[in-house]
């Protein structure tokens, strides 16, 4: 297993880098955890806060059922043991942006116990990351600290809104394979619907135990990278800190277990706090709520009702349309890509429409920073796009063009391939006619070619093709050629 | 179980509760007086006995996912000292 991990060459000798990662997923609810209070992104300040979410004296926390029933399929969704008890408890910390002075959380009992995330890494490599465990909480309050030259202000839109904890066993080895894992459980839960994934607006955060060690040998001391909002940002900064541990212990240092922060705009990491500071939560059972129990009958109608998942996605789209596992995972990463590409594929040669989605209009609307949601082309005209080439009506050629068109005008294929008479030309007689001209205009080049000069076939093709506007068929030019200048 | 002066001290921390020096022997001796108390529960064997956490016989109450409360900032800052806007205040705290 490690050897397929990601190897940092030291001038000692190998290391290996061992990562588990912390998830952060804010759940997907109308209303918070523990209160009736909403959960929209981007409200007014304080807009959003109830007096059970402010820790005013005497407010009792009352469970949100939604909020149960998102954390018990994102777990299913991971094929993860469900907990029919659990119990809710208080981790105790003093901070300006958490009222009750103690985040209710689950710690001995969680909800989800372990659990297993695919991966597949850009060689191909597939590889099952364990998951420990999935717990509910409370997420905090948002402080600000450029509002005020001496103060912090606190907005608590945020505070008591539900959060799924994730957290992976140590069991990944590169930056990559913590993309990938992020990535994956990310897409999972967007299938689900139980967290919209959005990392800019902190719906997934992710902390990082990064720690390095001789290949076989026990675990080293690890580091933890807390609160990174973006996949990109997560594999830089296990890569630097990787290196910067391996670099501490070669020159005779020892790595301290400590909090550390990455920067974005340097791509560092740097100590947040050390161990001496760390929180000593004082966790204890939570006495305003009794333990969760779930209804063994309703957890299997959840499991009943789940969508189909990424991993079953792939698997249907390699089977039903012939796809490559990359390919197959590249359209099924978002559930509307995949519902984009089995509407334009219906029908048609699967492995075409993919080549078409991924490199053609993906790369498009990755050059003007779009989404498939705003594609100037719909599935069914992309198949109508598919639908030509396959029937000969236009070549492979040619379609790239008729495609730069469909997206300028959003036209349907059919309609510009009428209107600029881009129909391919598949008459023999009419493209002898065009060879025929060539071979009259270039009569030096026919004795050399004749004469041995074999690599002057191509520049005939190119010409005949010049010649017929690019629309001839290239297989019926290369025979005819073929015929004419060999026969 | 016995509590020694640098327990208590580092108890007080965590609580945020300023204890002066010379009043820590005193609050050693009186949460060791209660935990002995307490500890009078260990005369029990308690092996074969689940963990009581439910004394009502009920089931955790839930709500449905519905909004029905917030959209009144005014009452949730009536009682902050010298809130900002709309919102509360604090010293400045930066990690």
């Amino acid at each position: 297993m490690s050897a397929d991990g990601m190897i940092i060459q030291g001038r000692t000798g190998d290391w290996e880098v061992v990562i588990g990662l912390e998830v952060h997923a804010q759940v997907m609810s109308a209303a918070k955890l523990f209160s009736g209070a909403a959960t929209a992104f981007g409200a007014p300040p304080n807009s959003q806060v109830s007096l059970v979410d402010a820790a005013m004296p005497g407010m009792l926390p009352v469970i949100n059922r939604t909020c149960v029933e998102q954390a018990v399929r994102t777990g299913l969704g991971i094929n993860a043991a469900i907990n029919m008890t659990s119990v809710f408890d208080r981790k105790n910390y003093f901070y300006a942006d958490l009222p009750q002075g103690y985040q209710i959380s689950q710690y001995t009992q969680p909800i989800v116990g372990e659990g297993e995330i695919e991966i597949v890494l850009a060689d191909g490599r597939r590889k099952n990351i364990g998951v420990e465990r999935l717990h509910l909480e409370q997420d905090a309050g948002k402080l600000m600290h450029d509002q005020h030259p001496s103060k912090s202000v606190v907005d608590l839109n945020r505070a008591g809104v539900a959060l799924m904890e994730i957290v992976s066993k140590p069991d990944l080895r590169s930056p990559e394979e913590a993309g990938a894992y992020v990535t994956k459980l990310r897409s999972i839960m967007r299938y689900l619907g139980t967290c919209d994934g959005n990392m800019e607006q902190g719906s997934l955060r992710a902390d990082a135990n990064v720690s390095v060690r001789r290949p076989g040998d026990p675990l080293g001391t690890r580091c933890e990278i807390k609160n990174v909002n973006s996949i990109r940002f997560l594999m830089q900064a296990i890569d630097y800190e990787a290196r910067r541990q391996v670099e501490v212990i070669e020159d005779g240092g020892e790595i301290d277990q400590e909090t550390r922060l990455f920067d974005a705009n340097n791509g560092t990491t740097r100590t947040m706090r050390s161990k001496e500071d760390a929180h000593d939560y004082r966790y204890f059972p939570d006495p305003d709520l009794l333990p969760l129990v779930l209804d063994p009958a309703e957890v299997e109608a959840l499991r009943a009702a789940l969508p189909e998942l990424p991993d079953a996605k792939k698997d249907r789209l390699m089977a039903d349309y012939g796809l490559s596992e990359i390919d197959a995972t590249i359209l099924t990463e978002e559930r509307e890509t995949a519902a984009f590409y089995e509407t334009a594929a219906a029908g048609r040669d699967g492995k075409t429409v993919a080549n078409w989605l991924i490199s053609e209009l993906f790369g498009l609307l990755n050059k003007t920073g779009r989404g498939l949601a705003d594609s100037p082309i719909t599935p069914e005209a992309l198949g109508g796009l598919v639908d030509l080439i396959g029937d000969g009506t236009i070549s492979g050629r040619i379609a790239k063009d008729v495609f730069a068109e469909m997206v300028e005008t959003g036209q349907a294929a059919d309609a510009i391939v009428a209107e600029k008479g881009l129909k391919q030309v598949s008459d023999s007689g009419e493209i002898a006619g065009l060879i025929d001209g060539v071979i009259a205009d270039n009569a030096d080049k026919v004795a050399e070619y004749q004469g041995g000069k074999d690599k002057l076939f191509g520049f005939f093709v190119g010409q005949v093709m010049k010649k017929s506007g690019g629309k001839a068929n290239p297989q019926m030019v290369n025979q005819l050629l073929r015929e004419k200048l060999d026969g | 179980m016995s509590l020694d002066k640098a327990t208590v001290r580092e108890i007080a921390r965590l609580a945020r509760i300023d204890v002066p020096d010379q009043g820590l022997d005193a609050m050693v001796g009186d949460l060791n007086g209660i935990l002995a108390w307490v500890e009078a529960l260990n005369e029990l064997d308690t092996a074969a006995v689940e963990p009581l956490a439910n004394v009502t016989g009920h089931d955790l109450p839930a709500r449905a996912d519905t909004v029905t409360d917030g959209d009144d900032a005014a009452r949730v800052l009536a009682n902050a000292p010298d809130p900002i806007d709309s919102f509360f205040a604090v010293p400045k705290v930066v990690e």
